[in-house]
């Protein structure tokens, strides 16, 4: 073996050993890296139970109700197979709406029901100008549907 | 096969001089670049029908994300190449790279924060994203100050390369921590197998603005480039006949 070689075995050699010992790192610590849990993920049990959390999924159409008068807001997140209804007081991001996924921080009663004291948005991938949001929007009866891109580029094929 | 080309590499008067000369060829069309997605992606572009005109902040800091990938891969490449074909100007290529790496790190995290803030309703939260793109940050960082903190130029360079390949494991960690794991940040809607779900007029300029950053980049290693071999090779008698 030539010293240039055998440089090249122990480089790569460190580099599979780094990588083998990562993967197993994050494996093991899957949970943890786990930003949060889906609805479908809390009813199997992988939530911490009797922890604080975070719950993320869909605003379920139609479920957003607020207090008059008040900051409380009561909604369902869905993963579209289970829903987890949700209990906040304060204020929310501006990206909160129906159909818009959310990460809600909190802790799951023994009724059920979550109660959150932040909550965050979370954007999608897709983007597009207001008129085609707009159209599509008509087309659908009022709602943005779950997969936005691919209604627009039918909304372009029309 | 013929390696001339390659051995040619080795060589620091030949990578002084060739870099002297690519320097402009990557400096203009990167200006001309930038100023087109500039304008193609904060006047022509129409905004967004969620986040209104607060989505243009994406005509930097994806391109910033996207570079800070791409110098970190560019500079373990360089490393390894240094490490085991014992190559001066790989080292170099290496070291050169790093302060502009960590420059679009930092960029693309500030961008994401003022963005976060508005959007997701917090400035930063510990995602698996964010954090691997911390870890890069720090990662340049780290293989700053380890060439910094050794004295002798020839261990400086065998051990901060050794930290460069080794962090190499963060980058499919960056890459796929929104598909591996539930996380706040969105999906990519450029750089993914299947269809951009961007519309033409928001998609070219994000497309030329990483073209002008990349060519940005390339510019400013050469750059770099130059002044580190001018370091290493300060006794040199061939630099003394290119200088004077």
């Amino acid at each position: 073996m030539t010293p240039r070689r055998r440089r090249l075995v122990l480089v790569l050699g460190i580099l599979a050993g780094v990588s083998i010992a990562g993967a197993l790192m994050l494996r093991s610590f899957n949970e943890n890296v786990m930003f949060f849990f889906d609805p479908s993920q809390v009813a199997k049990g992988e939530a911490p139970v009797g922890k604080r959390f975070r719950l993320g999924g869909m605003v379920k159409p139609g479920s957003v109700q607020r207090a008059p008068g008040s900051l409380s807001l009561a909604f369902v997140v869905t993963d579209f197979k289970l829903d987890v209804p949700v209990r906040y007081e304060g204020v929310v991001p501006d990206l909160f709406r129906e159909n818009q996924g959310v990460v809600a921080h909190g802790t799951l009663r023994g009724d059920g029901v979550f109660v959150a004291d932040e909550i965050l948005a979370k954007h999608d991938e897709n983007y597009m100008p207001p008129e085609v949001a707009r159209a599509i929007k008509e087309k659908h009866g009022g709602v943005m549907p779950v997969d936005p891109s691919k209604a627009a580029k039918e909304q372009a094929a029309r | 096969m013929d390696w001339t080309w390659f051995h040619k590499f080795g060589s620091p008067p030949h990578v002084y001089r060739l870099a002297g000369v690519l320097t402009p060829w990557f400096a203009w069309p990167a200006v001309a670049a930038i100023l087109a997605g500039l304008y193609g992606g904060l006047v022509l572009a129409p905004p967004d029908y969620q986040q209104g005109d607060g989505f243009r902040i994406i005509y930097v800091h994806a391109p910033s994300a996207w570079l800070s990938v791409m110098i970190y891969a560019t500079m373990a490449a360089a490393a390894f190449v240094g490490l085991v074909w014992r190559m001066k100007v790989a080292h170099a290529v290496a070291a050169s790279c790093a302060g502009i790496g960590a420059w679009f790190t930092a960029v693309s995290l500030v961008t994401g924060m003022l963005w976060g803030k508005p959007m997701w309703g917090t400035y930063w939260v510990w995602d698996p994203r964010l954090t691997a793109q911390l870890i890069l940050l720090l990662l340049f960082f780290g293989y700053m100050a380890l060439r910094a903190g050794i004295d002798d130029l020839g261990r400086a360079d065998r051990a901060s390369a050794v930290l460069a390949v080794v962090g190499l494991v963060n980058v499919p960690i960056i890459r796929f921590s929104v598909d591996w794991w539930n996380s706040i940040h969105q999906a990519p809607s450029v750089m993914k197998l299947g269809r951009p779900t961007m519309p033409m007029d928001m998609l070219v300029p994000l497309l030329l603005m990483l073209l002008g950053f990349t060519l940005y980049f390339a510019a400013v290693l050469m750059v770099r480039l130059r002044a580190e071999v001018l370091r290493r090779e300060r006794n040199a008698s061939w630099l003394k006949e290119a200088v004077l």
